[in-house]
Protein backbone atom coordinates (compact mmCIF):
# COMPACT_ATOMS: atom_id res chain seq x y z
CA UNK A 1 0.00 0.00 0.00
CA UNK A 2 1.54 3.40 -1.23
CA UNK A 3 0.20 6.37 0.19
CA UNK A 4 1.04 9.90 -0.61
CA UNK A 5 0.07 12.76 1.47
CA UNK A 6 0.22 16.16 0.74
CA UNK A 7 0.71 18.76 3.57
CA UNK A 8 1.35 21.92 3.40
CA UNK A 9 2.73 24.62 5.62
CA UNK A 10 0.18 27.39 6.93
CA UNK A 11 0.45 29.92 10.15
CA UNK A 12 -0.70 28.53 13.52
CA UNK A 13 -4.12 28.85 13.98
CA UNK A 14 -3.73 30.34 17.22
CA UNK A 15 -1.52 33.22 15.53
CA UNK A 16 -2.47 36.45 15.36
CA UNK A 17 -2.40 37.65 11.60
CA UNK A 18 -0.81 40.77 10.77
CA UNK A 19 -0.91 42.79 7.25
CA UNK A 20 3.26 43.32 5.91
CA UNK A 21 3.63 46.53 5.00
CA UNK A 22 3.54 45.29 1.18
CA UNK A 23 -0.50 45.34 1.75
CA UNK A 24 -0.41 42.12 -0.47
CA UNK A 25 0.94 39.37 2.21
CA UNK A 26 1.05 38.58 5.90
CA UNK A 27 3.84 39.57 8.58
CA UNK A 28 5.91 36.43 9.57
CA UNK A 29 7.36 38.29 12.25
CA UNK A 30 6.32 35.79 15.38
CA UNK A 31 4.00 33.68 13.57
CA UNK A 32 4.36 30.19 14.57
CA UNK A 33 3.69 27.88 11.39
CA UNK A 34 2.23 24.04 11.83
CA UNK A 35 1.38 21.05 9.02
CA UNK A 36 -2.27 22.31 8.17
CA UNK A 37 -4.30 21.06 10.46
CA UNK A 38 -6.69 18.64 8.04
CA UNK A 39 -3.29 17.71 6.62
CA UNK A 40 -2.21 16.22 10.27
CA UNK A 41 -5.86 14.63 9.82
CA UNK A 42 -4.61 13.09 6.54
CA UNK A 43 -1.62 11.89 7.50
CA UNK A 44 -2.69 10.24 10.37
CA UNK A 45 -5.69 8.44 8.71
CA UNK A 46 -2.30 6.77 6.01
CA UNK A 47 -0.33 6.05 9.05
CA UNK A 48 -3.76 4.10 10.11
CA UNK A 49 -4.02 2.78 6.90
CA UNK A 50 -0.46 1.66 6.61
CA UNK A 51 -0.89 -0.24 9.94
CA UNK A 52 -3.81 -2.59 9.22
CA UNK A 53 -2.63 -3.19 6.00
CA UNK A 54 0.61 -4.39 7.98
CA UNK A 55 3.38 -3.04 5.25
CA UNK A 56 3.53 -0.01 2.82
CA UNK A 57 5.06 3.27 2.10
CA UNK A 58 3.80 6.80 3.42
CA UNK A 59 4.77 9.58 1.57
CA UNK A 60 4.57 13.16 2.24
CA UNK A 61 4.76 15.30 -0.45
CA UNK A 62 4.56 19.56 -0.36
CA UNK A 63 4.79 21.86 -2.53
CA UNK A 64 6.84 25.45 -0.95
CA UNK A 65 9.68 27.29 -0.21
CA UNK A 66 12.77 25.62 1.94
CA UNK A 67 11.20 26.17 4.82
CA UNK A 68 8.54 23.62 4.52
CA UNK A 69 11.10 21.31 4.97
CA UNK A 70 10.60 21.73 9.00
CA UNK A 71 6.83 20.67 8.31
CA UNK A 72 7.76 17.79 6.23
CA UNK A 73 10.47 16.61 9.35
CA UNK A 74 7.52 17.31 11.55
CA UNK A 75 5.53 14.52 9.28
CA UNK A 76 8.66 11.95 9.16
CA UNK A 77 8.38 12.11 12.63
CA UNK A 78 4.75 11.37 13.30
CA UNK A 79 5.85 7.95 11.25
CA UNK A 80 5.84 8.85 7.11
CA UNK A 81 8.61 7.10 5.60
CA UNK A 82 10.07 9.57 3.50
CA UNK A 83 8.99 13.13 2.21
CA UNK A 84 9.42 15.34 -0.81
CA UNK A 85 9.95 19.08 -0.90
CA UNK A 86 8.83 20.63 -4.51
CA UNK A 87 10.12 23.90 -4.19
CA UNK A 88 8.45 26.98 -5.54
CA UNK A 89 6.13 29.11 -3.87
CA UNK A 90 2.05 28.10 -4.04
CA UNK A 91 -0.01 30.87 -4.83
CA UNK A 92 -3.91 31.39 -4.35
CA UNK A 93 -4.33 29.81 -7.33
CA UNK A 94 -4.65 26.36 -6.91
CA UNK A 95 -4.44 25.04 -10.31
CA UNK A 96 -0.85 25.39 -10.19
CA UNK A 97 -0.45 23.74 -6.71
CA UNK A 98 -2.55 20.69 -8.25
CA UNK A 99 -0.43 20.78 -11.36
CA UNK A 100 2.99 20.71 -9.78
CA UNK A 101 1.38 18.07 -7.24
CA UNK A 102 0.08 16.23 -10.33
CA UNK A 103 3.45 16.05 -12.12
CA UNK A 104 5.03 14.62 -9.63
CA UNK A 105 2.75 12.20 -8.89
CA UNK A 106 2.47 10.92 -12.54
CA UNK A 107 5.14 8.23 -11.95
CA UNK A 108 4.66 7.52 -8.30
CA UNK A 109 2.03 4.83 -9.36
CA UNK A 110 0.42 5.41 -5.32
CA UNK A 111 -2.74 3.75 -4.42
CA UNK A 112 -3.73 6.17 -2.25
CA UNK A 113 -3.41 10.25 -2.49
CA UNK A 114 -4.88 11.75 0.56
CA UNK A 115 -5.41 15.96 0.97
CA UNK A 116 -6.72 17.99 3.54
CA UNK A 117 -10.31 19.42 3.02
CA UNK A 118 -8.54 22.66 2.96
CA UNK A 119 -5.21 24.43 3.96
CA UNK A 120 -6.13 26.99 6.58
CA UNK A 121 -4.28 29.74 4.95
CA UNK A 122 -6.04 30.88 1.97
CA UNK A 123 -9.03 28.80 2.69
CA UNK A 124 -9.54 27.62 -0.98
CA UNK A 125 -10.98 23.73 -0.94
CA UNK A 126 -10.12 23.37 -4.18
CA UNK A 127 -6.75 21.36 -4.84
CA UNK A 128 -8.36 17.78 -4.33
CA UNK A 129 -10.57 17.54 -6.87
CA UNK A 130 -8.68 19.72 -9.27
CA UNK A 131 -5.83 17.04 -8.89
CA UNK A 132 -7.96 14.34 -9.27
CA UNK A 133 -9.48 15.76 -12.44
CA UNK A 134 -5.56 16.41 -13.35
CA UNK A 135 -5.00 12.50 -13.03
CA UNK A 136 -8.19 11.03 -14.29
CA UNK A 137 -8.63 9.34 -10.94
CA UNK A 138 -11.91 9.59 -8.62
CA UNK A 139 -11.61 11.20 -6.25
CA UNK A 140 -14.37 11.54 -2.86
CA UNK A 141 -13.96 15.10 -0.85
CA UNK A 142 -14.63 15.55 3.16
CA UNK A 143 -14.08 12.13 4.37
CA UNK A 144 -14.21 11.35 7.73
CA UNK A 145 -12.99 8.62 8.01
CA UNK A 146 -10.95 5.75 5.37
CA UNK A 147 -10.92 2.13 5.29
CA UNK A 148 -9.95 -0.18 3.12
CA UNK A 149 -12.27 -3.68 3.00
CA UNK A 150 -12.01 -5.93 0.34
CA UNK A 151 -9.60 -4.03 -1.98
CA UNK A 152 -11.77 -1.17 -2.68
CA UNK A 153 -11.38 2.12 0.14
CA UNK A 154 -14.57 3.10 2.24
CA UNK A 155 -15.10 6.83 2.90
CA UNK A 156 -17.38 8.27 5.57
CA UNK A 157 -17.95 11.49 3.82
CA UNK A 158 -19.91 14.92 5.14
CA UNK A 159 -22.11 16.61 3.30
CA UNK A 160 -24.78 18.91 4.13
CA UNK A 161 -26.20 17.66 6.96
CA UNK A 162 -25.78 13.76 5.62
CA UNK A 163 -23.19 11.06 5.95
CA UNK A 164 -22.42 9.27 2.86
CA UNK A 165 -20.85 5.79 2.34
CA UNK A 166 -19.14 5.85 -0.13
CA UNK A 167 -16.50 3.31 -1.66
CA UNK A 168 -13.82 3.77 -4.00
CA UNK A 169 -11.78 1.18 -6.07
CA UNK A 170 -7.73 2.75 -5.80
CA UNK A 171 -5.98 4.61 -6.97
CA UNK A 172 -7.62 7.11 -5.84
CA UNK A 173 -7.81 10.75 -4.59
CA UNK A 174 -8.94 11.50 -0.73
CA UNK A 175 -9.49 14.66 1.03
CA UNK A 176 -9.38 14.39 4.67
CA UNK A 177 -11.71 16.43 7.42
CA UNK A 178 -11.94 16.06 11.14
CA UNK A 179 -12.98 12.86 12.15
CA UNK A 180 -12.52 9.71 13.92
CA UNK A 181 -9.06 9.92 14.31
CA UNK A 182 -7.01 12.35 16.48
CA UNK A 183 -3.35 13.21 14.74
CA UNK A 184 -0.61 11.82 16.71
CA UNK A 185 1.98 13.33 18.37
CA UNK A 186 5.36 12.43 17.33
CA UNK A 187 7.35 10.90 19.86
CA UNK A 188 11.26 11.12 21.23
CA UNK A 189 11.74 7.81 18.83
CA UNK A 190 10.24 9.57 15.95
CA UNK A 191 11.82 13.04 16.03
CA UNK A 192 15.11 11.39 16.34
CA UNK A 193 14.58 8.88 13.36
CA UNK A 194 12.92 11.49 11.23
CA UNK A 195 16.21 13.36 11.37
CA UNK A 196 17.71 9.71 8.98
CA UNK A 197 14.73 9.34 7.22
CA UNK A 198 14.90 10.58 3.34
CA UNK A 199 13.68 14.09 2.45
CA UNK A 200 13.92 14.69 -1.37
CA UNK A 201 14.26 18.18 -2.62
CA UNK A 202 13.59 19.32 -5.88
CA UNK A 203 11.95 22.29 -8.39
CA UNK A 204 8.74 22.34 -8.65
CA UNK A 205 6.90 22.84 -11.96
CA UNK A 206 5.14 25.99 -11.36
CA UNK A 207 3.10 27.23 -13.84
CA UNK A 208 2.24 31.04 -13.74
CA UNK A 209 -0.19 32.24 -11.61
CA UNK A 210 -3.39 33.27 -12.92
CA UNK A 211 -5.21 34.74 -9.57
CA UNK A 212 -3.74 38.15 -9.29
CA UNK A 213 -3.32 39.29 -5.55
CA UNK A 214 -4.16 43.06 -5.72
CA UNK A 215 -4.53 43.53 -1.79
CA UNK A 216 -4.75 42.25 2.02
CA UNK A 217 -6.70 43.38 4.37
CA UNK A 218 -7.51 43.32 7.53
CA UNK A 219 -11.15 42.40 8.66
CA UNK A 220 -13.97 45.11 9.02
CA UNK A 221 -14.05 45.40 12.56
CA UNK A 222 -17.01 44.57 14.37
CA UNK A 223 -18.53 47.73 15.93
CA UNK A 224 -18.61 47.20 19.99
CA UNK A 225 -21.52 44.79 20.97
CA UNK A 226 -22.93 45.13 24.72
CA UNK A 227 -24.27 43.36 27.71
CA UNK A 228 -28.01 43.38 27.80
CA UNK A 229 -28.47 42.05 30.94
CA UNK A 230 -27.81 39.27 33.53
CA UNK A 231 -29.70 35.72 33.87
CA UNK A 232 -33.36 35.12 32.26
CA UNK A 233 -34.67 38.52 33.07
CA UNK A 234 -32.18 40.05 30.50
CA UNK A 235 -34.19 38.13 27.41
CA UNK A 236 -36.77 40.46 26.92
CA UNK A 237 -34.71 43.37 26.39
CA UNK A 238 -32.52 40.70 24.19
CA UNK A 239 -35.61 40.34 22.25
CA UNK A 240 -36.44 44.10 22.23
CA UNK A 241 -32.68 44.83 20.66
CA UNK A 242 -32.68 41.75 18.04
CA UNK A 243 -36.11 42.83 17.21
CA UNK A 244 -35.69 46.24 16.92
CA UNK A 245 -31.83 47.12 16.57
CA UNK A 246 -30.63 44.42 14.90
CA UNK A 247 -33.68 43.33 12.91
CA UNK A 248 -32.67 39.86 12.43
CA UNK A 249 -35.86 38.49 14.49
CA UNK B 1 -21.57 39.69 -24.91
CA UNK B 2 -20.61 39.13 -21.24
CA UNK B 3 -23.02 36.71 -20.00
CA UNK B 4 -22.76 35.07 -16.55
CA UNK B 5 -23.19 31.87 -15.90
CA UNK B 6 -24.88 30.96 -12.79
CA UNK B 7 -24.59 27.07 -11.50
CA UNK B 8 -27.94 26.57 -9.10
CA UNK B 9 -28.26 23.13 -6.90
CA UNK B 10 -31.53 21.07 -6.21
CA UNK B 11 -32.44 18.89 -4.15
CA UNK B 12 -34.67 16.04 -3.89
CA UNK B 13 -36.03 17.96 -7.19
CA UNK B 14 -36.30 21.52 -5.42
CA UNK B 15 -34.06 23.96 -5.73
CA UNK B 16 -32.06 24.95 -2.87
CA UNK B 17 -31.79 28.27 -1.00
CA UNK B 18 -28.58 28.87 -2.22
CA UNK B 19 -29.69 29.04 -6.02
CA UNK B 20 -31.01 32.83 -5.48
CA UNK B 21 -28.27 33.72 -3.56
CA UNK B 22 -25.81 32.36 -6.61
CA UNK B 23 -28.43 34.37 -9.56
CA UNK B 24 -28.59 37.19 -7.06
CA UNK B 25 -24.64 37.48 -6.77
CA UNK B 26 -24.79 36.18 -10.96
CA UNK B 27 -26.86 39.53 -11.25
CA UNK B 28 -24.70 41.66 -9.74
CA UNK B 29 -21.54 41.33 -12.20
CA UNK B 30 -24.12 41.06 -15.56
CA UNK B 31 -25.21 44.55 -14.69
CA UNK B 32 -22.06 45.84 -14.65
CA UNK B 33 -20.90 43.67 -17.55
CA UNK B 34 -24.23 44.38 -19.52
CA UNK B 35 -24.51 40.49 -20.23
CA UNK B 36 -27.07 38.53 -19.24
CA UNK B 37 -27.16 35.93 -16.37
CA UNK B 38 -28.48 32.03 -17.41
CA UNK B 39 -28.80 29.44 -14.88
CA UNK B 40 -28.00 25.93 -14.88
CA UNK B 41 -29.42 23.06 -12.62
CA UNK B 42 -28.28 19.60 -13.16
CA UNK B 43 -31.18 16.80 -12.21
CA UNK B 44 -33.31 13.97 -12.75
CA UNK B 45 -35.98 13.90 -15.34
CA UNK B 46 -38.79 16.39 -14.29
CA UNK B 47 -36.90 19.19 -13.72
CA UNK B 48 -36.48 21.24 -10.36
CA UNK B 49 -39.77 22.50 -8.45
CA UNK B 50 -38.87 26.45 -8.49
CA UNK B 51 -36.17 26.35 -11.60
CA UNK B 52 -39.13 28.76 -13.59
CA UNK B 53 -39.10 31.24 -10.56
CA UNK B 54 -35.20 31.88 -11.31
CA UNK B 55 -36.02 34.75 -13.63
CA UNK B 56 -37.49 36.72 -10.31
CA UNK B 57 -33.95 37.15 -9.47
CA UNK B 58 -32.64 38.03 -12.86
CA UNK B 59 -31.84 35.15 -14.75
CA UNK B 60 -32.68 35.55 -18.64
CA UNK B 61 -32.88 31.87 -19.41
CA UNK B 62 -32.60 28.42 -17.06
CA UNK B 63 -31.13 25.35 -18.60
CA UNK B 64 -32.02 22.30 -16.78
CA UNK B 65 -29.69 19.35 -17.69
CA UNK B 66 -31.48 16.03 -16.75
CA UNK B 67 -29.94 12.77 -16.86
CA UNK B 68 -30.92 8.94 -15.48
CA UNK B 69 -30.09 8.84 -11.92
CA UNK B 70 -29.04 12.34 -11.40
CA UNK B 71 -31.37 13.63 -8.60
CA UNK B 72 -28.62 13.48 -6.59
CA UNK B 73 -25.14 15.03 -7.03
CA UNK B 74 -22.93 12.90 -9.13
CA UNK B 75 -19.15 14.57 -9.48
CA UNK B 76 -18.72 13.50 -13.08
CA UNK B 77 -22.02 14.09 -14.41
CA UNK B 78 -22.79 17.41 -13.05
CA UNK B 79 -18.75 18.33 -14.12
CA UNK B 80 -19.48 17.39 -17.51
CA UNK B 81 -22.87 18.83 -17.63
CA UNK B 82 -21.33 22.47 -16.54
CA UNK B 83 -18.48 22.19 -18.64
CA UNK B 84 -19.96 22.04 -21.96
CA UNK B 85 -22.18 24.67 -20.97
CA UNK B 86 -19.28 26.91 -19.87
CA UNK B 87 -17.01 26.27 -23.55
CA UNK B 88 -20.68 26.44 -25.00
CA UNK B 89 -21.63 29.96 -23.92
CA UNK B 90 -17.99 31.52 -23.89
CA UNK B 91 -19.00 33.37 -20.04
CA UNK B 92 -17.69 36.66 -18.20
CA UNK B 93 -18.08 34.51 -15.94
CA UNK B 94 -19.25 31.29 -14.03
CA UNK B 95 -20.79 31.06 -10.31
CA UNK B 96 -21.17 28.55 -7.66
CA UNK B 97 -22.41 28.22 -4.44
CA UNK B 98 -19.78 27.55 -2.07
CA UNK B 99 -21.96 24.83 -0.77
CA UNK B 100 -20.76 21.09 -0.38
CA UNK B 101 -21.75 20.45 -3.58
CA UNK B 102 -20.31 23.81 -4.55
CA UNK B 103 -17.19 23.03 -3.19
CA UNK B 104 -16.65 19.79 -4.48
CA UNK B 105 -17.94 20.84 -8.83
CA UNK B 106 -16.28 24.01 -8.96
CA UNK B 107 -12.69 22.87 -8.93
CA UNK B 108 -13.30 19.85 -10.97
CA UNK B 109 -15.06 22.24 -13.44
CA UNK B 110 -11.92 24.48 -12.97
CA UNK B 111 -9.44 21.83 -13.76
CA UNK B 112 -11.45 20.92 -17.13
CA UNK B 113 -11.66 24.34 -18.25
CA UNK B 114 -8.05 24.94 -17.17
CA UNK B 115 -9.05 28.17 -15.66
CA UNK B 116 -8.81 28.97 -11.93
CA UNK B 117 -11.10 29.28 -9.28
CA UNK B 118 -11.56 31.74 -6.54
CA UNK B 119 -13.78 30.22 -3.88
CA UNK B 120 -16.11 31.82 -1.01
CA UNK B 121 -16.32 34.74 -2.18
CA UNK B 122 -18.32 37.62 -0.12
CA UNK B 123 -17.65 40.95 -2.08
CA UNK B 124 -18.23 40.88 -5.85
CA UNK B 125 -16.81 44.19 -8.38
CA UNK B 126 -16.38 44.67 -11.84
CA UNK B 127 -13.90 47.60 -12.09
CA UNK B 128 -12.21 48.59 -15.65
CA UNK B 129 -13.59 45.27 -17.46
CA UNK B 130 -11.98 43.15 -14.38
CA UNK B 131 -13.71 41.49 -11.87
CA UNK B 132 -12.54 42.10 -8.09
CA UNK B 133 -12.98 39.58 -5.62
CA UNK B 134 -12.94 39.63 -2.19
CA UNK B 135 -13.17 36.99 0.23
CA UNK B 136 -11.47 36.08 3.50
CA UNK B 137 -8.31 34.48 3.92
CA UNK B 138 -6.24 32.99 7.08
CA UNK B 139 -9.97 32.20 8.64
CA UNK B 140 -11.47 35.28 7.89
CA UNK B 141 -8.47 36.79 9.91
CA UNK B 142 -7.86 38.96 6.54
CA UNK B 143 -9.39 39.36 3.40
CA UNK B 144 -7.71 39.44 0.24
CA UNK B 145 -8.79 41.11 -2.89
CA UNK B 146 -8.20 39.37 -6.07
CA UNK B 147 -9.14 39.42 -9.70
CA UNK B 148 -8.48 36.18 -12.24
CA UNK B 149 -6.39 36.42 -15.29
CA UNK B 150 -8.45 33.86 -17.63
CA UNK B 151 -11.93 33.47 -19.17
CA UNK B 152 -14.67 32.21 -17.77
CA UNK B 153 -13.89 33.64 -14.30
CA UNK B 154 -14.88 30.90 -11.75
CA UNK B 155 -16.01 32.03 -8.33
CA UNK B 156 -17.97 30.36 -5.69
CA UNK B 157 -20.25 32.80 -3.34
CA UNK B 158 -20.06 32.10 0.59
CA UNK B 159 -23.90 31.12 1.81
CA UNK B 160 -26.24 33.53 2.93
CA UNK B 161 -23.81 36.89 1.72
CA UNK B 162 -25.61 37.57 -1.38
CA UNK B 163 -29.04 38.11 -0.09
CA UNK B 164 -31.22 37.28 -2.98
CA UNK B 165 -32.83 40.28 -4.80
CA UNK B 166 -35.84 40.29 -6.65
CA UNK B 167 -34.85 41.88 -10.50
CA UNK B 168 -37.43 40.47 -12.94
CA UNK B 169 -35.83 39.08 -16.20
CA UNK B 170 -37.25 36.30 -18.55
CA UNK B 171 -35.97 32.85 -16.89
CA UNK B 172 -37.26 31.10 -20.22
CA UNK B 173 -36.53 27.50 -18.98
CA UNK B 174 -35.31 25.14 -21.47
CA UNK B 175 -34.31 21.34 -21.04
CA UNK B 176 -31.32 19.36 -22.15
CA UNK B 177 -30.32 15.64 -21.98
CA UNK B 178 -26.76 15.38 -19.79
CA UNK B 179 -24.22 13.70 -21.85
CA UNK B 180 -23.33 11.16 -18.70
CA UNK B 181 -26.17 9.79 -16.32
CA UNK B 182 -25.39 8.64 -12.58
CA UNK B 183 -23.70 5.45 -14.52
CA UNK B 184 -20.64 8.15 -15.34
CA UNK B 185 -19.43 7.80 -11.35
CA UNK B 186 -16.95 6.45 -10.25
CA UNK B 187 -17.25 6.12 -6.66
CA UNK B 188 -20.14 4.29 -5.42
CA UNK B 189 -22.61 5.77 -2.47
CA UNK B 190 -23.67 2.01 -0.55
CA UNK B 191 -25.77 4.40 2.37
CA UNK B 192 -27.06 7.89 3.11
CA UNK B 193 -27.13 8.24 7.15
CA UNK B 194 -28.87 11.95 7.36
CA UNK B 195 -27.89 13.23 10.35
CA UNK B 196 -29.83 16.77 10.85
CA UNK B 197 -33.37 14.75 10.98
CA UNK B 198 -34.65 17.16 8.19
CA UNK B 199 -33.29 20.37 9.79
CA UNK B 200 -31.26 22.58 7.74
CA UNK B 201 -27.53 22.09 7.88
CA UNK B 202 -25.22 24.26 10.14
CA UNK B 203 -23.54 25.66 6.45
CA UNK B 204 -26.01 27.30 5.21
CA UNK B 205 -29.04 28.33 7.58
CA UNK B 206 -29.79 31.39 8.75
CA UNK B 207 -29.86 31.42 12.00
CA UNK B 208 -27.33 28.98 14.42
CA UNK B 209 -27.88 28.20 18.12
CA UNK B 210 -24.26 26.51 18.96
CA UNK B 211 -23.97 25.26 21.94
CA UNK B 212 -20.38 24.58 23.84
CA UNK B 213 -18.98 22.81 27.08
CA UNK B 214 -20.74 25.12 29.39
CA UNK B 215 -23.85 22.99 28.20
CA UNK B 216 -22.21 20.75 31.10
CA UNK B 217 -23.41 17.64 29.15
CA UNK B 218 -25.06 15.79 26.05
CA UNK B 219 -28.64 16.17 28.09
CA UNK B 220 -29.04 19.49 28.10
CA UNK B 221 -29.00 19.79 24.34
CA UNK B 222 -32.81 19.53 24.65
CA UNK B 223 -32.80 23.44 25.53
CA UNK B 224 -31.02 24.32 22.40
CA UNK B 225 -33.12 22.36 20.57
CA UNK B 226 -36.14 23.73 22.21
CA UNK B 227 -34.81 27.88 21.04
CA UNK B 228 -34.52 25.94 17.38
CA UNK B 229 -37.99 24.89 16.98
CA UNK B 230 -38.99 28.04 18.44
CA UNK B 231 -36.86 30.38 15.88
CA UNK B 232 -38.99 27.99 13.30
CA UNK B 233 -37.19 26.04 10.51
CA UNK B 234 -34.44 28.47 9.46
CA UNK B 235 -32.64 27.69 12.41
CA UNK B 236 -29.74 24.83 12.50
CA UNK B 237 -28.08 23.38 15.62
CA UNK B 238 -24.27 24.34 16.13
CA UNK B 239 -21.21 22.91 18.43
CA UNK B 240 -18.01 23.70 19.16
CA UNK B 241 -15.26 21.60 19.22
CA UNK B 242 -14.98 21.10 22.69
CA UNK B 243 -18.31 18.86 23.15
CA UNK B 244 -17.94 17.21 19.53
CA UNK B 245 -14.25 16.10 20.51
CA UNK B 246 -16.38 14.85 23.69
CA UNK B 247 -18.84 12.90 21.97
CA UNK B 248 -21.55 14.86 22.92
CA UNK B 249 -22.56 16.33 19.42
CA UNK B 250 -21.78 14.85 15.58
CA UNK B 251 -18.94 16.86 13.93
CA UNK B 252 -21.14 17.67 11.14
CA UNK B 253 -22.37 20.37 14.19
CA UNK B 254 -18.73 21.62 14.83
CA UNK B 255 -18.50 25.65 13.65
CA UNK B 256 -14.82 26.82 13.33
CA UNK B 257 -11.53 25.91 12.04
CA UNK B 258 -11.61 22.55 11.93
CA UNK B 259 -15.41 22.34 11.06
CA UNK B 260 -18.03 24.38 9.56
CA UNK B 261 -17.75 28.17 8.55
CA UNK B 262 -20.70 30.03 8.86
CA UNK B 263 -22.14 33.61 7.81
CA UNK B 264 -25.71 33.51 9.44
CA UNK B 265 -28.22 36.62 9.89
CA UNK B 266 -27.97 35.44 13.80
CA UNK B 267 -25.56 33.34 15.52
CA UNK B 268 -26.44 32.61 19.34
CA UNK B 269 -23.11 31.23 21.31
CA UNK B 270 -24.48 29.14 24.34
CA UNK B 271 -21.55 28.36 26.73
CA UNK B 272 -18.76 28.69 24.38
CA UNK B 273 -16.00 30.90 25.50
CA UNK B 274 -14.50 32.25 22.25
CA UNK B 275 -11.47 30.39 21.31
CA UNK B 276 -9.87 31.90 17.95
CA UNK B 277 -10.47 28.72 16.11
CA UNK B 278 -14.41 28.74 16.90
CA UNK B 279 -13.90 32.57 16.02
CA UNK B 280 -12.67 31.67 12.68
CA UNK B 281 -15.93 29.92 12.09
CA UNK B 282 -18.72 32.00 12.87
CA UNK B 283 -17.05 35.81 13.23
CA UNK B 284 -18.63 36.84 9.68
CA UNK B 285 -22.17 36.36 11.31
CA UNK B 286 -24.20 39.27 10.68
CA UNK B 287 -25.47 39.43 14.52
CA UNK B 288 -23.48 37.90 17.54
CA UNK B 289 -25.70 36.78 20.55
CA UNK B 290 -23.51 35.00 23.45
CA UNK B 291 -24.70 33.64 26.84
CA UNK B 292 -22.15 32.81 28.93
CA UNK B 293 -21.73 32.47 32.97
CA UNK B 294 -18.28 34.70 32.51
CA UNK B 295 -18.70 38.21 32.05
CA UNK B 296 -14.60 37.75 30.73
CA UNK B 297 -15.00 35.20 28.16
CA UNK B 298 -13.67 36.10 25.14
CA UNK B 299 -17.01 35.74 22.83
CA UNK B 300 -18.29 38.88 24.97
CA UNK B 301 -15.33 40.93 22.52
CA UNK B 302 -16.94 39.81 19.48
CA UNK B 303 -20.40 39.33 20.20
CA UNK B 304 -23.35 41.97 19.46
CA UNK B 305 -25.33 41.34 22.69
CA UNK B 306 -24.33 39.15 25.64
CA UNK B 307 -26.28 38.15 28.37
CA UNK B 308 -24.32 37.30 31.93
CA UNK B 309 -26.18 33.90 33.40
CA UNK B 310 -26.28 30.42 33.06
CA UNK B 311 -27.42 29.05 30.15
CA UNK B 312 -29.85 26.22 32.24
CA UNK B 313 -31.80 29.59 33.00
CA UNK B 314 -31.63 31.83 30.12
CA UNK B 315 -32.58 29.09 27.45
CA UNK B 316 -36.07 28.32 28.58
CA UNK B 317 -37.20 31.83 28.86
CA UNK B 318 -35.70 32.68 25.14
CA UNK B 319 -37.44 29.99 23.68
CA UNK B 320 -40.67 30.51 25.58
CA UNK B 321 -40.48 34.22 24.78
CA UNK B 322 -39.38 33.69 21.00
CA UNK B 323 -42.60 31.47 20.73
CA UNK B 324 -44.91 34.31 22.04
CA UNK B 325 -43.87 36.23 19.33
CA UNK B 326 -44.06 33.76 16.98
CA UNK B 327 -47.55 33.18 17.96
C1 LIG C 1 -5.89 23.09 15.44
C2 LIG C 1 -7.10 23.40 16.27
C3 LIG C 1 -8.33 23.50 15.64
C4 LIG C 1 -9.48 23.80 16.40
N1 LIG C 1 -10.69 23.89 15.74
C5 LIG C 1 -11.79 24.25 16.43
C6 LIG C 1 -13.06 24.39 15.79
O1 LIG C 1 -13.21 24.16 14.59
N2 LIG C 1 -14.13 24.78 16.52
C7 LIG C 1 -14.04 25.03 17.86
O2 LIG C 1 -15.06 25.39 18.46
N3 LIG C 1 -12.87 24.89 18.49
C8 LIG C 1 -11.75 24.49 17.83
N4 LIG C 1 -10.57 24.30 18.51
C9 LIG C 1 -10.61 24.27 19.99
C10 LIG C 1 -10.63 25.63 20.63
O3 LIG C 1 -9.30 26.04 20.84
C11 LIG C 1 -11.36 25.55 22.01
O4 LIG C 1 -10.74 24.56 22.80
C12 LIG C 1 -12.84 25.20 21.93
O5 LIG C 1 -13.48 26.06 21.00
C13 LIG C 1 -13.49 25.37 23.29
O6 LIG C 1 -14.84 24.98 23.26
P1 LIG C 1 -15.90 25.60 24.30
O7 LIG C 1 -15.94 27.06 24.11
O8 LIG C 1 -17.16 24.84 24.14
O9 LIG C 1 -15.31 25.18 25.71
P2 LIG C 1 -14.59 26.04 26.83
O10 LIG C 1 -13.46 26.81 26.26
O11 LIG C 1 -14.35 25.11 27.94
O12 LIG C 1 -15.67 27.11 27.25
C14 LIG C 1 -16.84 26.82 27.94
C15 LIG C 1 -17.51 28.14 28.25
O13 LIG C 1 -18.75 27.89 28.86
C16 LIG C 1 -18.95 28.85 29.90
N5 LIG C 1 -19.88 28.26 30.87
C17 LIG C 1 -19.62 27.31 31.80
N6 LIG C 1 -20.74 27.00 32.46
C18 LIG C 1 -21.73 27.74 31.92
C19 LIG C 1 -23.12 27.84 32.19
N7 LIG C 1 -23.73 27.10 33.13
N8 LIG C 1 -23.84 28.70 31.45
C20 LIG C 1 -23.25 29.46 30.49
N9 LIG C 1 -21.94 29.41 30.21
C21 LIG C 1 -21.19 28.54 30.91
C22 LIG C 1 -17.58 29.10 30.44
O14 LIG C 1 -17.53 30.39 31.06
C23 LIG C 1 -16.72 29.04 29.20
O15 LIG C 1 -16.58 30.32 28.59
C24 LIG C 1 -9.41 24.00 17.79
C25 LIG C 1 -8.16 23.91 18.41
C26 LIG C 1 -7.03 23.62 17.68
C27 LIG C 1 -5.72 23.56 18.39
N1 LIG D 1 1.42 23.78 -1.60
C1 LIG D 1 0.87 22.58 -1.34
N2 LIG D 1 1.64 21.47 -1.23
C2 LIG D 1 1.10 20.26 -0.99
N3 LIG D 1 -0.21 20.07 -0.81
C3 LIG D 1 -1.02 21.14 -0.89
C4 LIG D 1 -0.53 22.44 -1.17
N4 LIG D 1 -1.58 23.29 -1.18
C5 LIG D 1 -2.68 22.55 -0.92
N5 LIG D 1 -2.34 21.25 -0.74
C6 LIG D 1 -3.21 20.11 -0.40
O1 LIG D 1 -4.52 20.41 -0.83
C7 LIG D 1 -5.40 20.50 0.28
C8 LIG D 1 -6.44 21.53 0.03
O2 LIG D 1 -5.84 22.80 -0.09
P1 LIG D 1 -6.61 24.09 -0.61
O3 LIG D 1 -7.34 23.69 -1.83
O4 LIG D 1 -5.53 25.09 -0.87
O5 LIG D 1 -7.52 24.51 0.50
C9 LIG D 1 -4.48 20.77 1.46
O6 LIG D 1 -5.08 20.37 2.67
C10 LIG D 1 -3.26 19.93 1.09
O7 LIG D 1 -3.49 18.57 1.39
Amino acid sequence: MKIVVCIKRVPDTEARIRISGDGRSIDPAGVKFVISPYDEFALETALRMKEAAGSGEVIALTVGEANSAEQLRSALAMGADRAVLLKGEPTLDGLVTARALAAELKAYGADLILLGMKAVDFDQQQVAPMLAELLDLPCVTIAAQVEMEGGVAVCHRETEGDTEVVETALPAVISITKGAYEPRYPSLKGIMAAKKKPLEEKAAQLGESRIELRTMTAPPERPAGRIVGQGADAVPELIRALREEAKVL
Amino acid sequence: MANILAVVEQRDGALRRISGEVVTAAKQIADATGGEVHAVVVGAAGGASGADGLGRFGAARVVQVEGEGLDRYVAEAYAAAVADLAREGKYYAVLFGASAQGRDLAPRVAARLDVPLAGDATGLAVEAGELLVTRPVYAGRAFAQLTIKAEPRLVSVRPNTFRPREAAAAGTVETRQAAAGADAARTRVREVRAATGGRLDVGEAPIVVAGGRGMKGPENWQALEDLVDALGPTAALGASRAVVDAGWRPHGEQVGQTGKTVSPQLYFAVGISGAMQHLAGMRSAKTIVAINKDPDAPIFKVADYGVVGDAAEVLPRLAEEIRSIAR
